[in-house]
């Protein structure tokens, strides 16, 4: 910064702004230096309260939670999964656990309680957008897919499937569409608290044996 | 467990279960409640084992985006601070803040759609800090503490053209109106309070309130509920003639960077060299941000009523902290609705006195049967956040009155400023002001040297009469602020 005794010449075009990076010419005068050394204190207790508050923090830190996932053991199909997402069609869909599924020719998930007939007329069916594929396997047994593109993670089949059959369809968080916000919008409104935050390396909860019914 | 398995487990002949599949699904509803009464987990329909030899699907899942992505943004976040501040510092190119400011907002926002933002890890280092139980994943502290590092130095290079919200309003600014002094002072207090009730609802765990309105991550996203994209679009349009509204009169991270700021090592200067006190650069600040010179001498005159003015301001803050505080701690405890344990029990209190009739699957009734699983217990942890939110309730209180007190002296302090320049805490350093600063459009070859016509001798520069000192030619045609401390 030039100073009055040695008067500089405005910056040619290109230059680096030098002055800018240095006191003002009138931090000079008794008051402002004054305030520049409180200026410098302050900072000083800043970086030292910003550094305690990284170090403390530091000290709760990993990545062992970060994925929203839902429990299906505390799911209680309240509906909520299907529009209080930030997405407008669900990141929650219904997920099929093959294994434990009873291939049940009178599938609870996928009929409504009182079929005219049990085939795949829309009015048997309980998912309000079909998203469920039923194929014939072998007689008696039909094989239940959820067609994610259709599902909109409303719960009912699993409701049905939880409330009559073995359970083995639920809900799940999936990852290729969830945002992962810092706040799941459902989580917090979830009438069962069925929501938590996974480690990275398990983002799912999948069923491997049916639930206490 | 494989099929193999349950085939060996299995109690039945297939047909008797597909028969029994076969009764209507009420009797066997019926007849399945029953049995599950004292049940475990076991199969109410044994799987089948395939003659065919069907193999099972597995059930998939799809990968999240990968964590050590996030890290990779931290690291183009502090790339991103460090060319924002040497841009605004050293470079002092508005042209290298938009593109910046364009790159972020493509990136942060629209790419990564916003979240988690520096804005919102406020709160996950809140939670984090009074909640031992939670994970903090190291990026959003890093999010947190490296923006508010480099503004102690720097000033909010993150504003300049990092923060996505800040440039999405930035760059839609066409027409700034001014907002009037006493408003934009009264509305500056909004971020401060902000502040406090996000980190009071994190830390008490009711949830990410800074979240959960923020008007531009919807936008972002383009998805989002109705109202906040509402409330979205409605700043938005406001941004097209206030100056960045979110930024000045609502971002709680905005306040903070505030208080570093103005404690900042170094700070945006508009004029590359020195003030000719020409006047161009006054009405410069679409942000409000730009302070006259002043003399910061006393006048005696009224020194005596400015010293019992600071006097009683000096007192009144304490009475103020603690009155506030008062008033906190017994709004604490309606404020703990917000908390959702406490709406639970609440709601169950209210459901015991005067039953409602929700139906059966419906949210209501599914958390009322939550909240009869252990009433005692829920009560018990309601009271606790309630505590919690009433010891929280006077920290609030008690910092909305730091707040306006701090606000009252530092509106009563005599500054001593002989320049133009912005104040170190408001000036979001967008380097908007820098070209109206004829010393400026020297330096970037804009006007020659020569151009330029002796001002300095008028404004009372130090070093005036030695012919060194030139001042901006089309200051001529502007009255000369006559220097106040010449
Ligand atoms: S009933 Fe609902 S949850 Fe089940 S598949 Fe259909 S849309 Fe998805
Ligand atoms: S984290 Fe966000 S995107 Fe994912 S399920 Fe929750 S609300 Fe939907
Ligand atoms: S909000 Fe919770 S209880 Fe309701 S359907 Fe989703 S996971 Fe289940
Ligand atoms: S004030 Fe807040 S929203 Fe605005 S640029 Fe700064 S951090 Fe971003
Ligand atoms: S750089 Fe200049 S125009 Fe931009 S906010 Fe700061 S004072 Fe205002």
């Amino acid at each position: 910064m030039s100073s009055p005794e040695n008067p500089k010449p405005p910056l040619a075009a290109g230059t680096l702004a030098e002055p800018t990076m240095n006191p003002t010419p009138s931090d000079s005068t008794p008051p402002v230096s004054r305030r520049q050394f409180l200026r410098d204190g302050l900072r000083a207790a800043g970086v030292a309260g910003l550094g305690g508050v990284a170090g403390l923090g530091a000290a709760r830190t990993g990545a062992r939670e970060y994925y929203w996932q839902i429990d299906p053991d505390k799911c209680v199909r309240c509906g909520r999964c299907a529009t209080e997402c930030v997405l407008q069609q669900s990141a929650v869909k219904c997920v099929h656990a093959y294994a434990i599924c009873g291939y049940c020719e009178l599938c609870t998930g996928y009929f409504n309680p009182e079929p005219n007939a049990l085939n795949t007329g829309a009015e048997n069916q309980l998912c309000p957008t079909s998203a469920i594929r039923r194929t014939f396997i072998e007689d008696p047994y039909y094989e239940y897919t959820i067609d994610e593109q259709l599902c909109i993670g409303c719960g009912k089949c699993v409701e049905g499937c939880s409330r009559f059959g073995n359970g083995s369809l639920y809900l799940q968080v999936r990852h290729d569409r969830c945002l992962n916000c810092n706040e799941c919008a459902i989580a917090r409104v979830c009438a069962g608290d069925a929501f938590r935050r996974v480690p990275v390396d398990q983002p799912y909860l999948l069923r491997t044996a049916p639930p206490a019914h | 467990m494989p099929p193999a398995a349950h085939a060996t487990a299995r109690a039945r002949p297939d047909r008797t279960r597909v028969r029994r599949a076969r009764v209507p699904a009420v009797l066997a509803g019926v007849c399945l409640v029953l049995m599950a009464l004292n049940a475990t987990a076991q199969h109410r329909f044994p799987p089948p084992d395939f003659e065919g030899g069907h193999t099972l699907p597995a059930t998939t899942t799809p990968a999240p985006r990968a964590l050590v992505l996030e890290y990779v943004d931290f690291g183009l976040l502090l790339a991103g601070l460090g060319v924002a501040a040497w841009l605004t510092l050293r470079r002092r190119s508005r042209r290298g803040v938009v593109i910046l400011s364009l790159a972020s907002l493509a990136y942060f926002g629209f790419y990564r759609e916003g979240c988690l933002c520096v804005i919102g890890s406020i709160q996950n280092v809140a939670l984090a800090l009074a909640d031992p139980g939670y994970v903090l994943p190291a990026f959003a502290l890093g999010f947190f503490v490296a923006p508010l590092a480099v503004a102690l130095f720097f000033g909010r290079a993150f504003c300049a053209g990092v923060c996505p919200h800040g440039a999405l309003q930035d760059l839609v600014l066409v027409k700034p109106v001014k907002v009037p002094s006493w408003l934009e002072h009264a509305l500056g207090i909004l971020p401060f309070v902000y502040l406090g009730v996000g980190v009071l609802a994190a830390a008490t765990g009711s949830g990410f309130i800074i979240c959960r309105y923020d008007p531009f991550v919807p936008l972002f996203r383009l998805s989002g509920s109705f109202s906040l994209l509402v409330f979205g679009g409605a700043m938005l349009l406001l941004s097209l003639f206030v100056g960045r509204p979110y930024c000045r009169f609502l971002c709680p991270y905005g306040a903070l960077l505030k208080m570093a700021a103005s404690i900042s090592r170094w700070r945006v200067r508009t004029t590359p060299d020195y003030c000719t006190q020409c006047r161009l650069c006054e009405e410069s600040c679409p942000f409000g941000a730009m302070r006259e010179p002043s003399s910061g001498a006393a006048d005696p005159t009224t020194l005596v009523a400015e010293r019992k003015r600071l006097t009683g301001l000096l007192v009144l803050t304490p009475v103020l902290i603690v009155a506030l505080g008062w008033i906190g701690s017994r709004a604490g405890g309606p404020a703990s609705l917000l908390h959702p344990t406490v709406a639970l029990a609440e709601s169950h209190l209210r459901q015991e006195r005067a039953p409602m009739n929700y139906p059966p699957q419906s949210p209501e009734a599914l958390m009322l049967v939550r909240a009869r699983l252990d009433p005692a217990a829920l009560l018990a942890q309601a009271a606790a956040v309630r505590r919690r939110f009433i010891v929280g309730g006077w920290l609030l209180g008690g910092w909305i009155g730091l707040v306006l007190g701090a606000k009252w002296i530092s509106l009563s302090v005599r500054r001593h400023r002989t320049d133009f320049e912005p104040d170190r805490g408001a000036c979001l350093s967008c380097a908007r002001c820098f070209e109206f600063c004829p010393n400026e459009r020297v330096r970037r070859g804009l006007l020659p040297p020569e151009a330029l016509v002796l001002k300095a001798a008028h404004a009372g520069l130090p070093g005036a009469g030695a012919g060194a000192r030139p001042a901006a030619a089309q200051a001529a045609s502007r009255p000369v602020q006559p220097c106040p401390h010449a």
